[in-house]
């Protein structure tokens, strides 16, 4: 999908549903171009009744304000509508495999299952179980009961690669439009048809689900008493205008309020809105409503899991410590032996850094026999054809087991143990019996390795006043080193679910927002009681429904992204907001000479833009006031830049850019559109 | 000693003075509204009154107790003034008309003072002092006690209870505007303003020659009370151009101070009630900039007054007081129009057309810098809120403003505190200009003439009481027209402040963090700064563009 720039084709695509705004009805949504709509029927009228081209140029650009702005918002609907066909084209009619009855561990005994019915999705109820087989499509939302499938998430996700479903744990969701790529599930329905996450998704794109957010109806106040005090300091002009012997046409009056009234805001506000919610959609991420995306950009404190977000997902082997009289070699070659068929992610390190440090390389062992890790030995390790065994594992099952065999162990060892544990590492102690006695040979350091750049993502988040938690389930002290090396600014360890929602009610408790990624069921009541929950599209229903978000890559990192999009969509209206009033100035500058120098000719010294004539200086201000909307429609879907920063540093940035620039700006467009339009027919002195 | 070095002198000693009593004057005032000890006196009272002074009241009682005391107010100054007749002390003056007793009523428990009727030949001693006297005290404290309710909306958390008015009431007139009046009462009789109360007349010459006679009445003890309170309502027509009520550069000195000084130092009450002096000093240096800034561009207007008869006299004296100068005329000028007093030493009317152009615009900023007892930092507060949710979403985060969020409903009271006012204001002008009746009362044409019926509901509208001449004002029309936008104009504005002192009480506190918009630095001061000129600017400047400006840029 674009970056969100405009392609000009789209304003022609656009182009019929922009007219269809036209309808009043739609236009009372948004009283600032509601204004507009009535200004330019009144000055059809005015035009009808005293035609000149002055007058007729002002009613069309007018008309033409209202279709701009209607354009906009049309352009940002467009852009979801396409989507949401996409979206269409996979909830074509699909049928389903009711089954009566279901019971656990039938498996493959069809006749327990019921009788077996077709029925249509559409008719699918809340519990009822369905039977998908591979090529089939999944017919509605729910939980895998029984079975274990791949399944093509593509139409939800894009991405291709098929993933793995099955019943119990954590992935054991199943969004209906997906498909059984092998084998055979029974799903039990938690939707109702017409609810699902696909019914949802594309109400969300379509905006059809969009309603105003607490941020959008503050500045809804702002911008419409604006309207109403521009439209009372015209509406009372008029009397003075006549006392002053100058009265003024409705045409002008109604030209004067369109330009004074926040037209350029008013009109790209909804436009804005929708773009924001588009762009979470172009990060794969869908936020159930649009009051999510703006508590986002408002959070104070991020949770974040250790595992997957601040670390690789396992523990590497990192260090080889040797005891005591022993040679690191023959540590590493014993570390090596015992994991060669070590099929954990920690075995396979340790034969790694084996031979990337000591140059040892895999090797193939016959005859040996694997003695595999079970929580009762807390060892693994293997035994040689010549006797030597050889065991790596938790210290004190190993040190057992040398002093089982015979052995002596060092003290020392116990140190360097303590001194790994302390460093937040966890320390594997490797052992062998040959022929005579048993021995301790040194420690394996296995580390949590952080992922590379998260610590500058931290500490931006720091710079734009977000704290962040680590939540781990390690001990204490482990979690502590893991934090430091991070750069993370708390940490919760040997966290339980209830631990987590007691820290979001605690900080919440403090007036802070609090946003989290959760998959598991367990996650479900933290994620509700978090401001910004995001669910990761791998993890149960339970957590789907919880959350207000689902990140539909499952990649619990995309929260700090969230945060940023949420921070993008408020800087940008406001900073329009803010061009759109300090705009007034020059209009200001560019109408009010022209409708009273005649009388006043001192006020002609206000008239710093020289501008030719009245009728062109009015004309100008209006034809800027409505291409103006046109030149921002690219800004406003995009959003304005966002640079993670305090928030001194940003208002001055933003304050330059939209404020300074709302005030010179439009004194250079307006004299520029002047040179031009003074040359038309009408518009002279 | 040069007229410039003089008055370079006064506006020193002026700022001086103020910086002075800034903290200990703001810091009494925090203590008061925030004691828990009742004097005994106090407690005499609220038992007579059948308060229980320990109970906060919610939003809509606290409001509810303001108007109620407001509308008996109009209603116990009608009657005095409908039967002064009748009364002891009346010095034989005949009781009012309805319609000036209404709009005479209306302005004084407005904190208004305008006044449509001549002071020394229309009221005697007893509405003087029991009617207007009373509402001069009441009406400058009712503004602190709704300002105490904003505050206290920031401070406090989760809670729908604001204060209790008659504690606030009785604390600030016991403790405050009593003792300080009777000081400086004293201090004005010593330099020389008459204190008696004789029904004789009191024979005076004057400048041109001719002599005349007037009932002198208890000017030192009311002069202190009309400045300290903002209120503005002169026994004399003349009002502080009259010798009896400022005879000397000194007295003109200090009733600038008086009228500037609660206004400047409620900044600190403000601070020190939220808790950082340095918000408190955020707002004052708004106040100080604006106020600064036009008192400069006032004298320079007044100085160089764009005319050759003029240029060559030095500068424009026309309208002021030989005793005071151009600088001295200025500073008054400027002080009492940014603060809602309404008070004048000179004839603004006369002003250059810039000069008086000023004078409009300083009273269109809304009475915010210092403003009026209380009003004026309650207007500054709301504007700071629109600064903050301007500004603050600039930053990506919901705006807050000392740890309350900026939220739809907070934004809602702003924007109709923010509204009320200037619609006031060109409304009525709008309908003065639009009625025959109304235009029949105006002495002047052209720009000068709709300047003069602006200066005049501006005026009203922003209960600052100051007019320019040039109206006869003692009109059906203007009676009515002008009670009316007094009443709007002070009570409107007061039921948003204390809607929004509800609503954020009820609130929770949030934390400041890296990412909050940070409002104790010169950048906000000059955001807010900025925001305020932007604001009037643009509502203004039509109307401004057919008066003052039409008049003055030739």
């Amino acid at each position: 999908m674009g970056g969100g720039l405009l392609d000009p084709k789209m304003l022609y695509t656009s182009l019929p549903d922009a007219l269809k705004k036209f309808d009043p009805r739609v236009q009372l949504k948004n009283p600032v171009m509601f204004v507009v709509e009535v200004g330019s029927v009144l000055t059809t009228f005015s035009a009808l009744e005293h035609p000149s081209i002055f007058a007729w140029t002002i009613t069309v650009w007018l008309w033409l304000t209202v279709l701009f702005a209607n354009l906009a918002e049309a352009v940002a609907e467009g852009r979801g509508k396409a989507q949401a066909a996409t979206l269409r084209k996979t909830k074509t009619e699909t049928t389903a495999r009711r089954i009566a009855s279901f019971e656990a561990g039938t498996k493959g005994r069809a006749g327990d299952r019921g009788v077996e019915a077709v029925v249509s999705a559409n008719e699918l109820k809340l519990g009822d179980y369905v039977v998908v087989t591979a090529g089939q499509v999944i017919p509605g939302d729910g939980d895998v009961v029984e079975g274990v499938a791949s399944v093509d998430e593509s139409a939800i996700t894009g991405e291709s690669a098929p993933v793995i479903r099955e019943s119990g744990g954590d992935r054991s969701a199943v969004t209906g439009g997906t498909k059984v790529l092998s084998d055979e599930i029974v799903v039990k329905i938690t939707t109702k048809p017409g609810e699902t996450f696909i019914d949802r998704m594309i109400a969300l794109v379509e905006g059809a689900a969009r309603q105003k957010t607490p941020n959008e109806l503050a500045l809804n106040v702002l911008l419409a008493s604006l309207t109403i005090v521009f439209i009372l300091a015209v509406v009372t002009l008029q009397p003075f205008a006549f006392f002053a012997g100058a009265p003024q046409s409705l045409v002008i009056l109604v030209a004067l309020t369109v330009a004074l009234i926040p037209t350029t805001i008013g009109a790209l506000l909804s436009a804005i809105g929708i773009a924001g919610m588009d762009r979470l959609v172009q990060r794969n991420v869908l936020a159930m409503s649009g009051r999510a995306v703006e508590a986002a950009g408002d959070v104070n404190t991020l949770l974040l899991d250790k595992t997957g977000t601040i670390t690789l997902g396992n523990r590497q082997a990192s260090e080889f410590v040797p005891a005591d009289g022993v040679t690191i070699d023959d540590l590493a070659d014993a570390a090596q032996l015992s994991s060669l068929v070590d099929e954990t992610p920690e075995g396979r390190s340790i034969v790694v850094l084996a031979k990337e440090r000591y140059g040892l390389r895999g090797r193939e062992v016959h005859d040996a026999a694997f003695i595999e890790f079970t929580a009762q030995t807390r060892m693994s390790g293997v035994d040689l054809p010549d006797g030597t065994q050889v065991r790596k594992g938790a210290a004190n099952a190993v040190r057992d087991w040398v002093r089982d065999n015979g052995g002596h162990v060092d003290p020392a060892v116990g140190q360097i143990v303590d001194a790994i544990s302390a460093a937040g590492g966890t320390p594997l102690v490797v052992a062998q019996v040959k022929g005579s006695g048993a021995q301790v040979l040194g420690v394996i350091h296995l580390k949590d390795v952080v992922k590379d750049g998260i610590k500058e993502r931290f500490a931006e988040l720091r710079k734009m006043g977000i704290k962040t938690v680590m939540i781990t389930g390690d001990n204490p002290l482990t979690a502590k080193a893991i934090a430091d090396e991070a750069g993370v600014d708390d940490f919760l360890a040997e966290a339980t679910p209830e631990d987590k929602l007691a820290l979001i009610k605690k900080e919440q408790e403090g007036g802070k927002l609090v946003a989290m990624t959760g998959d598991g069921t367990n996650d479900a009541p933290a994620l509700a009681q978090a401001d910004v929950g995001v669910a990761m599209n791998t993890g149960t229903s339970a957590a789907k429904e919880a959350g207000n978000m689902v990140d539909l890559d499952s990649n619990p990192t995309k929260l700090i992204e969230i945060v940023e999009i949420g921070k993008q969509l408020l800087i940008t209206r406001r900073a329009l907001t803010t061009f759109s009033i300090a705009n007034d100035v020059a209009k200001y500058f560019a109408m009010l000479p022209a409708m009273f120098a005649g009388v006043f000719p001192g006020l002609s010294k206000l008239n710093i833009l020289h501008l030719y004539s009245p009728a062109s200086a009015i004309t100008s201000a209006v034809v800027f006031n409505a291409l103006i909307i046109v030149a921002l429609i690219p800004l406003a879907l995009r959003g304005v830049r966002y640079t993670p920063a305090s928030a001194s540093a940003l208002l001055r940035r933003n304050l330059w850019i939209y404020g300074v620039g709302g005030l010179i700006i439009p004194f250079a467009g307006i004299k520029a559109l002047d040179l031009v339009i003074h040359l038309l027919p009408g518009m002279g002195r | 000693m040069s007229v410039a070095t003089s008055g370079w002198l006064q506006a020193g000693l002026l700022v001086f003075a103020l910086a002075v009593t800034y903290r200990p004057l703001g810091d009494y005032m925090a203590h008061i509204l925030t004691s828990a000890k009742h004097w005994r006196v106090e407690r005499g009272l609220y038992k007579l009154m059948g308060v229980d002074p320990e109970a906060d009241q919610t939003w809509p009682v606290y409001i509810r107790s303001v108007l109620a005391i407001s509308v008996v107010g109009i209603l116990l100054l009608y009657v005095i003034l409908r039967v002064q007749d009748h009364l002891m002390l009346s010095l034989g003056m005949p009781a009012m008309q309805a319609d000036l007793a209404y709009n005479t009523a209306s302005s004084f428990v407005t904190n208004t003072n305008w006044q449509n009727y001549v002071g020394e030949s229309t009221l005697g001693y007893t509405a003087q002092f029991l009617g207007l006297a009373v509402q001069n005290f009441v009406s400058a404290a009712v503004g602190i006690c709704v300002v105490a309710t904003l505050i206290r909306g920031f401070v406090r958390t989760r809670t729908d209870r604001v204060g209790n008015f008659w504690v606030d009431l009785t604390r600030i007139n016991l403790r405050l505007l009593l003792p300080f009046s009777v000081v400086f009462g004293i201090i004005l009789i010593a330099a020389g303003l008459p204190q008696e109360l004789s029904s004789h007349l009191t024979s005076v010459n004057t400048v041109t020659g001719g002599s005349g006679s007037l009932y002198t009445g208890a000017t030192g003890s009311q002069e202190a009370i009309k400045m300290l309170g903002t209120n503005g309502g002169g026994i004399f027509n003349a009002n502080s151009a009259h010798p009896f009520e400022s005879p000397n550069g000194f007295t003109n000195w200090l009733e600038i101070y008086l009228l500037l000084c609660i206004g400047f130092s409620l900044p600190r009450t403000f601070g020190r009630m939220v808790g950082s002096h340095k918000q408190g000093y955020v707002i004052l240096s708004v106040m100080a900039v604006i106020w600064a800034g036009s008192a400069a561009t006032m004298t320079w207007m007044e100085e160089r007054h764009w005319g050759s008869a003029l240029a060559v006299a030095g500068s424009s004296m026309n309208g002021k007081e030989v005793r005071f100068g151009v600088p001295g005329s200025a500073l008054f000028a400027t002080s009492t129009t940014l603060t809602s007093t309404g008070a004048v030493n000179s004839m603004h009317d006369s002003y250059s057309a810039l000069g008086g152009g000023t004078a409009i615009f300083d009273m269109m900023l809304g009475e915010i810098a210092p403003g009026g007892t209380g009003s004026g930092l309650y207007g500054m507060l709301i504007l700071a809120i629109v600064t903050v949710f301007v500004a603050g979403l600039m930053v990506g985060r919901t705006p807050e403003y000392l740890g309350k969020k900026i939220r739809p409903s907070e934004m809602k009271y702003a924007a109709l505190y923010i509204l009320a006012t200037p619609s006031v204001a060109l409304v009525f002008t709008g309908i003065a200009m639009a009625t025959g009746s109304a235009r029949r009362s105006m002495n002047n044409v052209g720009p000068h003439g709709f300047s003069e019926v602006l200066y005049a509901f501006t005026s009203m509208a922003n209960n600052n009481g100051s007019a320019f001449a040039g109206l006869s004002g003692n009109t059906d029309f203007w009676n009515t027209t002008g009670g009316i936008a007094m009443v709007l104009g002070r009570f409107l504005p007061m039921i948003f402040v204390l809607a929004l002192a509800g609503s954020l009480a009820k609130q929770r506190h949030t934390p400041a963090s890296a990412g909050t918009l940070q409002t104790h630095t010169p950048l906000f001061a000059g955001l807010l700064t900025g925001v305020i000129f932007i604001v009037v600017g643009l509502t203004y400047f039509p109307a401004l563009a057919l008066g003052p400006l039409a008049e003055g840029l030739k």
